[in-house]
């Protein structure tokens, strides 16, 4: 157990390569997410940026951290984003010239330095630099990653793990009865206007 | 040395530490990898039109090569030389980059297929495929998922209609089918109990009924193939290049040699589903070997190549004999059907791994939740149709479908009585 540790602490050439590679790739992404003036490739950028956090995971031989993180978030997530993005209009650049709430740019500046602060703080605790310390124990090897995760969230974190459940639950809910319109709304329903509008005859398969 | 622990993991070659003699090794089996990525394309492609043609009382391609199999070759070649054209309201450097993110990852799946048995050549142990990584078979869905960026912005950076409506096909598809194909790709993880290639395939041998095709039922294969098929885009459900709709889907306005790597990573990603097929249903690469010196290596590799073969014939069949699903009617298959019963089938798999009760309470959940999930099925399609829909139809249909029915019915009487 206390090998793990060390061994997960010393650092060969390799792995500083790695590191240095996933850290460039997440932090060109990150930068490229907020410069981008096409909201599709900024969309582009966050991929980037969530290949390199999974790149990061395998150094940490969190292989299977890596390959979900890839799955879920750059295989679904971002997909989506971009299946919105085209949906609703491509070619739609917004108007960045004027602060949409008032005083947010001081308030954004404010919250990157509580952040960086934070961060600094956390990362002079050593534990938090080394990586030795983590919920599920010491790394046992390759193949057991997948049976130390599981049993962290089905025993000591099953309440965690059901609240998450639950809020996503909630929010699929919650999507459903926004897209849903009332019954008696018809009248005033902006699919039908549009149909009018264009001339299109209502009710003809009817 | 956490990199290093990662590589030792699978394949036995890394035992003994890194030098040069293995780095060699491997890269003669990603370029040998690579080699056998190209030459299987040209053959697919070869036997597709081939296939296709005499299915359809055709000649197909018989110029170039015996049998017309360099036709491939020829058409590569060709493709090469033509002008390479950029739409002038396309997104440049996207437009450039989406042909290489459908090509790399197909490449890069084949790579976790364990394509025989494990050899020794001069002390130096290793197994038949490129690489065993702990993530395995993940591996290959991470790499699916990726795939679709391919086909996503190849059609949004045309900048051109019908290959945006493509590629917002394309993201909705292949995101409905991941979700279905995952779990019945995680059924396989159950039995096994490891993410690994190699375990997968080395938990199936001994006979054919040892093969997950049939130790976890059909259902799960089935489910797998469907959404294989919606993945590569193959018809019949190939509407993300539905060419009676949309031109020519995504790649219309792509040419020369950027054309011709979409079309390598479409068929090559029909190989090597294929293989992934084989290698969780059908064993891989396991089968009878006969009792003759020092060839013990070869017969893994034949039955490997034998099942793939199968399966690439029929991706084939099914384009040569099924018309295009509509694309609508895709998604409701996607969501309504395969998504419940792919989570239905890993549940009670599941549930018999545990113990025969766990499975008959399983069994008695599916049902009750398949009756749960079927009345909401009625209830919406109630909804969809009455005059007082909270959701709108898709698309109104310009003639009665009654009418059409009369108007088929009797064009095919007339037909006949001519």
């Amino acid at each position: 157990m206390n090998t793990m540790m060390v061994l997960a602490t010393t650092k060969t050439i390799p792995d500083l390569l790695v590191f240095f590679v996933g850290a460039a790739m997440i932090l060109v992404g990150a930068v490229g997410v907020i410069i981008s003036r096409n909201p599709v490739h900024s969309a582009l950028c966050l991929v980037l940026t969530l290949f390199g956090v999974a790149v990061l995971f395998i150094e940490q031989q969190a292989d299977f951290l890596a390959v979900v993180q890839v799955i879920v978030y750059a295989g679904a997530i971002v997909v989506l984003f971009l299946f919105v993005i085209m949906f609703l209009g491509v070619d739609r650049t917004e108007e960045l010239g004027e602060d949409r709430l008032r005083g947010q740019r001081p308030f954004a500046v404010a919250l990157v330095l509580l952040i960086v602060a934070s961060i600094v703080a956390l990362g002079s605790e050593a534990k938090w630099s080394g990586g030795a310390s983590s919920v599920v124990g010491p790394n046992q090897g390759p193949y057991q990653n997948v049976a130390d995760l599981g049993k962290a969230i089905f025993t000591d974190y099953l309440f965690a793990f059901e609240l998450t459940a639950g809020l996503v639950v909630i929010a699929v809910v919650g999507a459903v009865v926004l897209a849903r319109r009332s019954a008696d709304s018809n009248s005033d329903d902006a699919d039908a206007q549009l149909l009018s509008a264009q001339g299109q005859p209502e009710g003809v398969d009817q | 040395m956490s990199l290093m622990n990662l590589l030792a993991s699978g394949d036995p070659l890394y035992a003994n530490g890194v030098n040069w003699v293995v780095i060699l090794i491997v890269v003669i089996k990603v370029l040998l990898s690579f080699g056998i990525c190209l030459v299987s394309v040209m053959l697919m492609i070869w036997g597709e039109r081939k296939i296709i043609s005499d299915m359809q009382s055709r000649i197909g391609p018989n110029r170039a090569g015996p049998w017309g199999m360099m036709q491939t070759l020829a058409d590569g070649i060709k493709l090469f030389f033509k002008e390479d054209l950029i739409p002038d309201k396309s997104s440049r450097f996207v437009f450039k980059l989406a042909p290489f993110l459908s090509l790399v990852p197909a490449l890069v799946v084949f790579a976790i297929v364990p394509l025989g048995g494990v050899v020794t050549i001069g002390g130096y142990t290793t197994e038949i495929q490129v690489a065993d990584p702990p993530m395995g078979i993940l591996l290959a869905l991470a790499l699916s998922a990726i795939g679709v960026y391919g086909v996503m912005l190849a059609g949004w950076s045309s900048g051109s209609k019908y290959p945006l409506m493509s590629s917002v096909r394309a993201s909705a598809q292949m995101i409905s089918y991941e979700a279905a194909m995952g779990m019945s790709v995680l059924t396989v993880v159950l039995v096994t109990s490891s993410l690994s290639t190699r375990t997968m395939v080395d938990s199936q041998g001994g006979g054919p009924w040892h093969w997950n095709v049939i130790r976890l039922g059909v259902v799960p294969f089935i489910i797998f193939l469907m959404a294989a098929i919606a993945e590569t885009n193959r018809p019949p459900f190939d509407v993300v290049e539905a060419d009676s709709e949309l031109v020519g889907g995504f790649h219309t306005e792509y040419s020369s040699i950027r054309f011709a790597l979409f079309y390598l990573a479409e068929f090559l990603n029909t190989v090597t589903m294929s293989a992934i097929m084989v290698t969780l249903f059908f064993g891989g690469p396991s089968g009878w070997i006969p009792p003759i010196p020092h060839l013990q290596w070869l017969f893994p590799i034949l039955w490997f190549v034998g099942k793939t073969v199968a399966f690439c014939y029929l991706f084939i069949w099914l384009r040569g004999a099924l018309p295009r699903a509509r694309y609508d009617k895709l998604m409701e298959l996607g969501w309504r059907r395969l998504i419940p019963l792919s989570l239905g089938w890993m549940l009670l798999v599941a549930g018999f791994l545990v113990s025969p009760w766990w499975g008959l309470g399983m069994i008695v959940a599916i049902v009750i939740g398949g009756v749960i999930l079927g009345r909401a099925f009625k209830l919406g399609s109630e909804l969809e149709l009455s005059d007082t829909a909270v959701l709108p139809p898709v698309a109104k249909r310009i003639v009665p479908p009654e009418l059409v029915r009369d108007l088929s019915d009797r064009d095919e009487k007339d037909e006949s009585g001519s």
